[in-house]
């Protein structure tokens, strides 16, 4: 099992602010493969990456970064912070 | 505590005169504090700021560690607010202390560019017309990329 939090337009768009999941992807653009095979809203959120930003156990990764030993997995845009 | 994440406002006065004690190898000190800004429209009534609890925290010490190390500061303070937030309040504050001014600047500047973009904070804008979430700008991760070769 998996840890996914999601946070921002994301959370608002899935309508919860994280669930575990279980997965066997190796790396995250496997995991929204299988995110995305969940159908709405998971298709519609995933279909453009290019908004979206992903941490891998608190640590901010690219699309193809590892999942191996991974208890949390993060959904969000790219930070407005400041 | 050099890095806070809260919700309660802040007065910017008693958090750098707090800073600013005791510090006896510092000649020193620069401070920058955020406010929520009004819209061009008049119409913003508050910004929802959003933060992934854990690695916000993460996050600054590791910029704030960071900052200490590249200008050989003597100290610095973040602090970055979350929750609802009207406008004219403070949303953030950074405050850096060395023993010359130029790496006091330089370090505060570094700490708001590399906040702005690394640091999991989502702003959300409450209008009278109703909300969007506000989305990041190409000069924030232009005033980025200065402190990449430098």
């Amino acid at each position: 099992m998996i840890e996914l939090r999601y946070f921002a337009w994301i959370r608002e768009r899935i309508g919860l602010n994280g669930e575990s999941f279980a997965s066997g992807a190796k790396d995250v653009s496997s995991l929204i493969q299988e995110l995305r095979l969940r159908g709405a809203p998971y298709d519609h959120v995933f279909a453009d990456l290019s908004g979206i930003r992903v941490a891998v156990d608190q640590t901010v990764v690219e699309f193809d970064g590892s999942l191996v030993g991974a208890r949390e997995v993060a959904f969000f845009p790219p930070m407005t912070g400041g | 505590m050099r890095v806070r994440v809260q919700t309660e406002a802040f007065d910017a006065g008693v958090e750098l005169d707090a800073f600013s004690v005791g510090l006896s190898d510092v000649g020193a000190v620069v401070s920058f504090t955020g406010l929520v800004r009004q819209s061009p429209e008049g119409d913003l009534i508050a910004l929802e700021i959003e933060h992934y609890p854990g690695m916000t925290e993460r996050a600054l010490k590791d910029l704030r560690e960071r900052a200490i190390t590249r200008f050989e500061l003597s100290d610095a303070l973040l602090i970055h607010r979350y929750g609802r937030l009207a406008v004219s309040e403070p949303i953030v504050m950074v405050a850096t202390a060395s023993p010359h001014r130029e790496a006091a600047f330089k370090g505060a500047d570094f700490l708001m560019d590399t906040l702005k973009s690394n640091a999991p904070f989502w702003k959300k804008e409450i209008r009278k017309a109703g909300e969007a979430w506000v989305e990041a700008h190409g000069r924030d991760a232009k005033a980025l990329k200065r402190w990449e070769s430098s």
